[in-house]
């Protein structure tokens, strides 16, 4: 354990976290920066060790990220370290467990951030399909091609720097399908027009998906993956309004490589061991209640960025500015609360308009994975509900063992809430059954002898 | 700068800074776990350590993300089938 607390405990480099170590900084704070990654930026702003240059094309609003990154200068670094606990009280003080450390402090602002939300299809565990994000953080993290010939598919305004970023590195992309339908976009004009950057931005993934001949398909989904030993092609569909898939649109497309995402899912196990209290977003995912100045129920306790609420980079910058100002006590300048309200209107229209819709449980067949580690398919944990009587999905996971593997029900546990609250006749998943599919008391796998509190053990995980 | 590790009794070539499973990716390997049920190829599928497909023997321990390894010319890489424990198996 540090000597000394630190006044803020950090968790998270990425938009958020920067913005909240530099302005806890700025004043006068003692802060941790701790993050899983070697270097900052999170998945935003992800790159190699060292200069991001060769990736320069891909990323935006780099400017913004060097600032933060000359902003954080005098924060202590913990990188390249996995956070699997936290604890404690503003009264007690705070602990950041890593497999290596443990940080003190007095408060802690949490920007946990978010990965890409999943949603099963028939064989979407063959090798050669990958999250959106996953294809992003091979070409930006690595500059590596998932395929040479790539499909894109999901929904939100996120598969499109992901194609791009393909197409701009020699990828053919052989199509972009998205599920809802981008004209949708325009009812929310009042809601896009006070922050004009983000029609210059899809304006420009546009211009380049143009510009390498990327055909943009809307109200398409991949609905199933075909090959043997990996994707050798998708079927892609047109989905009705509730996205069924309309009889005879059935289309192959081959390819070796797919991205897909449905908007993204918070990562709450650090908040929630807190206790912290939650509710459901509009676009359905389980996120942290906070005030205007980030503070969520329990005191001490600030949480940033998509864990309060899927909104984009910019969004997490101004959220994490609030609480690292708010964690040392600071006024919270009236530009930042008008920034961050514009940002929000922004998600919310961004969430109106891609919504995910349950016909997508049509797609599936009963022996369709639903979850890929303990390989539980569709049927089973309909079973689950039909034959075993579970009503949550809590019971609904512990019943068929959907979401007790390896991730920990990370990739499937929003499938296995919809599936279960369909087959259970609900109208709509609760935040019980999120909560149920989202705590995990140790958040990332440990040596058993870390977790017997020896932290000089390096023995297996 | 460039150097490579090796992967089943061959080299697979890496660049500075690359992850062993985003290296095996350019090296046109698809999967190199088999599930515990059905015996079902994995590879990469999140690339950022969440879903835990990716998972590979890396000096003979088992179960390590390859998409968050960063990959070195010292290690011995090796596919790696079921849970990756089978030569406990009794």
């Amino acid at each position: 354990m540090a000597t000394s607390p630190y006044d803020v405990a950090v968790v998270g480099a990425g938009p958020a976290g920067l913005a909240a170590a530099a302005a806890a900084l700025a004043g006068g704070a003692r802060v941790a920066l701790i993050d899983a990654g070697r270097q900052p930026g999170g998945q935003y702003w992800r790159h190699r060790p060292g200069d991001l240059g060769a990736v320069a094309d891909l990323h935006h609003d780099l400017g913004a990220f060097r600032a933060l990154v000359a902003g954080v200068a005098g924060a202590v670094r913990y990188f390249g370290q996995h956070v699997w606990n936290v604890s404690g009280s503003a009264a007690d003080g705070f602990a950041v467990l890593t497999a290596e450390t443990e940080v003190a402090a007095r408060s802690l602002v949490l920007a946990p951030g978010a990965y890409d939300r999943q949603v099963p299809f028939r064989s979407w565990d063959l090798p050669g399909v990958y999250t959106a994000g996953g294809a992003q953080a091979l070409l930006k993290g690595n500059e590596v091609l998932v395929g040479r010939r790539v499909v894109v598919g999901g929904t939100g305004p996120f598969l499109l720097p992901v194609a791009a970023g393909l197409a701009a590195r020699g990828a053919h992309v052989a199509g972009v399908y998205e599920a809802n339908a981008p004209a949708g976009w325009a009812r929310h004009t009042a809601a896009v027009l006070p922050v004009a950057a983000k029609l210059t931005e899809g304006a420009g993934y546009a211009a380049a998906l143009a510009r390498h001949r990327v055909p943009f398909h809307s109200r398409r989904a991949v609905v199933a993956a075909h090959g043997e030993q990996a994707v050798e092609a998708v079927t892609v569909a047109k989905l009705d309004r509730e996205w069924r898939i309309v009889p005879g649109s059935e289309r192959i497309v081959e390819c070796d490589a797919v991205a897909v995402g449905w908007g993204f899912t918070p990562q709450l196990e650090l908040p929630l061991a807190l206790g912290v209290a939650t509710r459901v977003d509009a676009d359905g995912s389980l996120v942290v209640e906070v005030d205007e100045r980030q503070r969520t129920s329990v005191p001490g306790v600030y949480v940033a960025g998509e864990a309060c609420g899927v909104g984009g980079a910019p969004l997490a910058v101004a959220e994490g500015e609030i609480a690292g100002t708010a964690a040392v006590a600071a006024p919270v300048p009236a530009r930042l609360r008008r920034r961050r309200r514009a940002l929000r209107r922004f998600a919310a229209a961004m969430h109106a308009v891609h919504p995910v819709r349950d016909g997508w449980q049509s797609w599936l067949g009963d022996d369709t994975l639903v979850c890929r580690c303990e390989e539980v398919t569709a049927g089973e944990v309909r079973a689950a509900v039909d034959d075993l009587g579970a009503t949550d999905a809590r019971t609904a996971k512990l019943l068929s063992r959907a979401g007790m593997g390896w991730c920990q029900g990370r990739v499937c546990g929003y499938a296995t809430a919809c599936l279960t609250a369909s087959a259970s006749g609900s109208a709509t998943v609760s935040a019980l059954d999120l909560q149920g599919v989202s705590e995990r008391p140790i958040a990332v796998p440990i040596s058993l002898g870390r977790l017997a509190g020896d932290a000089g053990h390096t023995g297996q995980q | 700068m460039s150097a490579a590790f090796e992967f089943d009794g061959r080299d697979i070539a890496f660049t500075e800074g690359q992850t062993v499973g985003a290296a095996l990716v350019a090296a046109g390997v698809r999967s190199w776990r088999t599930t515990r049920r059905e015996g079902r190829p994995r590879g990469v599928f999140c690339g950022i350590g969440i879903c835990f497909d990716c998972l590979v023997t890396i000096d003979d321990v088992p179960n390590q993300r390859a998409c968050l390894v960063p990959a070195d010319a010292d290690s011995i890489v090796r596919s790696q089938e079921g849970d990756g424990r089978g030569h406990l198996a009794v």
